[in-house]
């Protein structure tokens, strides 16, 4: 399927933004250009996180408002784990998909009861709590957050303080984590998620036990943003509740569908875009976001389908 | 036990407040299948306007009415140039263009009135206390929050049950294109909707302003609580986001003022008094996961209007 479409105006935009992000160190080598390179491994692991969403969001109809909480869970594992001593990423990161695997279980298992409207509320509820407790451990900085003093130690496996390194991990995460997506939403099982998005009902008449498929589908989601908290953590050095704050929900929303909702590449499309723009302008005037929010309601009233449907008629990832 | 009234008046007060804002926000909901994110930017806008109004004319009452007055047209404005377009849409598609109207209205509110918040000082007719039991006093402006929302929610009960224009807007909600064909202009409707709904969150933003200062985002983690009563009251319920909005202003209010009291009997006296705040915070939240897993449409459902 993706070799067929390479040719398309589609495949050729894809390849040429995963080449320009493979060779993104080496511009910011010869160029000395820093700041690029912190920019964009930013921007890696917030496609990540909106390439979890895609999954439940663009594939399984599952309108999750607090898809932050998963990344707040993932960087809080990091984080409490380094303040307590264990520097380990070998114990750090399977906790933080652990914990974040269990927190999607649950919130989940209780959401998926609910359709349209009350599961985007009921999942933003969620979020909001876990926003709360974090704010509430007085152990790991409650409201401040906690500093990390260093990142996760891989043994000499792979140096997360070198820069280039650590994009190149976080690069290979987002396209690992595409790959998977891809695998199941063409398998089986993401045929009935789909299936379950158009018509539940006619789904559980054929047989189906949607609910189980749809609740697999939402812990597949924030497992993989919770890796992306513990890539965020380790980015920044610090974790704090803001990183799970609904805004920060919205933000992930609005990257999804600005890239294009149930499209393969969409969300890394939608996170480079908000992002550099964000930055941009920023630069250009202090006030950016007054032209960042008509921009978003211009978006949402004429390029319906995203960046991803400016690309042309999908033929289907 | 003194105590315990007060906090019981104030936690009232706090959810009539929250009711004036779930109002609109349920209204706009119900009748117009709309989820409008930009709601707590209408309550900010209400304080933004009162506060300088207030300061030009000098007076609070002309400040009010003023202010009350520019956020039904800044409603009214804001329906007719972008959201009329998104009715019908995906309730996504909401989200998306309202959290961009919140940005905006945000950067503008920094733009006009610089960063710092402003304050709307209360007239001296308003500051005293008033003795509401033997030996209870209580302060007469938050005494009048309470007399204003309770007349504000007996107003809307009577506009939508009892009159005509809201016999047309229960009609336009049940079933819109049958009510167009029989001739009522479901567009100028649903635009005066709006900007009422937008007018009763300014009032509620006015009311709070000068309790709390006016400030950018003031509106955001108000409207999230808004959001949960509405969904727990059940949505386009008014009746429902009367309840639920009484319950999560006690329970807010009353959770902040005894909660770190109680947990230091099981916790040291520092991590009670940051967990505390995040518990009483949570415990909205968590009401409303509760109410949703045990009847997903909330208390109320609308159907049952």
């Amino acid at each position: 399927m993706m070799k067929q479409s390479l040719l398309s105006v589609r495949g050729i935009a894809v390849a040429a933004v995963l080449l320009m992000l493979a060779l993104l160190p080496v511009y910011s080598h010869v160029t000395g250009n820093i700041f690029a390179l912190t920019l964009f491994t930013r921007v890696l692991i917030y496609a990540l996180a909106a390439a979890s969403l895609n999954l439940i969001m663009g594939y399984g109809g599952m309108m999750s408002f607090g898809h932050a909480a998963y990344l707040g869970i993932g960087g809080y594992a990091v984080g409490i784990l380094a303040h307590e001593g264990i520097l380990s990423g070998f114990i750090q990161w399977p906790v933080a998909i652990a914990v974040s695997a269990l927190f999607a279980l649950v919130i989940g298992a209780l959401s998926l009861r609910t359709r349209g409207v009350y599961f985007i509320m009921i999942t933003l509820a969620f979020a909001q709590m876990a926003y709360y407790i974090a704010a509430g451990m007085a152990r790991y900085g409650g409201d401040d957050g906690l500093t990390i003093y260093k990142r996760s130690d891989f043994a000499g496996l792979i140096d997360l303080s070198d820069k280039v390194q650590f994009y190149y991990l976080c690069f290979v995460l987002l396209i690992a984590a595409v790959y998977l997506i891809h695998r199941i939403v063409n398998a089986r099982f993401g045929m009935v998620v789909q299936g379950a998005r158009s018509n539940e009902r006619r789904m559980q008449a054929i047989g189906f036990p949607t609910y189980r498929y749809r609740l697999t589908c939402f812990v597949i989601a924030g497992t993989l943003c919770g890796i992306a908290g513990a890539l965020l953590a380790n980015n920044t050095d610090f974790v704090s509740p803001a990183i799970m704050y609904w805004t920060r929900s919205g933000d992930l929303m609005v990257m999804v569908i600005l890239g294009g909702m149930g499209s393969l590449f969409g969300p890394v499309f939608g996170a480079i875009v908000l992002l550099v723009l964000e930055e941009l302008l920023s630069q250009f005037t202090e006030y950016w976001q007054i032209i960042l929010g008509p921009m978003l309601l211009l978006i949402v009233l004429f390029a319906r389908g995203g960046i991803d449907g400016m690309l042309g008629r999908r033929d289907h990832d | 036990m003194l105590l315990f009234i007060e906090q019981l008046l104030n936690g009232l007060q706090f959810g009539l407040l929250l009711f004036l804002l779930a109002a609109g926000l349920t209204l706009v909901f119900g009748i117009m299948d709309m989820v409008n994110l930009a709601h707590g930017s209408l309550y900010m806008m209400g304080a933004y306007f009162a506060a300088t109004f207030a300061a030009w004319t000098g007076s609070f009452i002309v400040g009010v009415v003023l202010a009350l007055g520019a956020t039904f047209l800044l409603g009214i404005v804001l329906e007719y140039v972008a959201l009329r377009h998104l009715y019908g849409r995906d309730h996504l598609d909401h989200v998306l263009a309202t959290f961009g109207l919140i940005l905006f209205f945000n950067e503008l509110v920094r733009v006009v009135w610089g960063p710092e918040g402003l304050s709307l000082p209360l007239p001296s007719w308003l500051t005293f206390p008033i003795r509401i039991l033997p030996g209870v006093y209580y302060p007469a402006y938050r005494l009048g929050i309470i007399v204003v929302s309770l007349l504000v929610a007996g107003f809307l009960y009577v506009l939508v049950m009892r009159t005509r224009i809201g016999m047309l807007i229960r009609a336009g909600a049940s079933n819109r294109e049958m009510a167009g064909a029989l001739g009522v202009n479901i567009k100028l409707l649903f635009t005066v909707v709006f900007g009422l709904g937008a007018a009763l969150a300014g009032l509620a933003g006015l009311m709070q302003a000068p309790i709390l200062t006016v400030q950018i985002g003031m509106g955001e983690n108000i409207l999230i609580l808004a959001f949960v009563i509405i969904v727990i009251g059940g949505i386009g319920s008014i009746r429902g986001a009367f309840i639920a909005a009484v319950f999560v202003g006690l329970i807010d209010t009353l959770g902040r003022s005894f909660l770190p009291d109680l947990l230091r009997h099981i916790l040291s006296s520092t991590a009670a008094s940051t967990a505390a705040p995040a518990i009483s915070s949570m415990l909205i939240y968590l009401l409303m996961a509760v109410v949703l897993v045990v009847r997903p449409e909330g208390l109320f459902p609308a159907s049952r209007r």
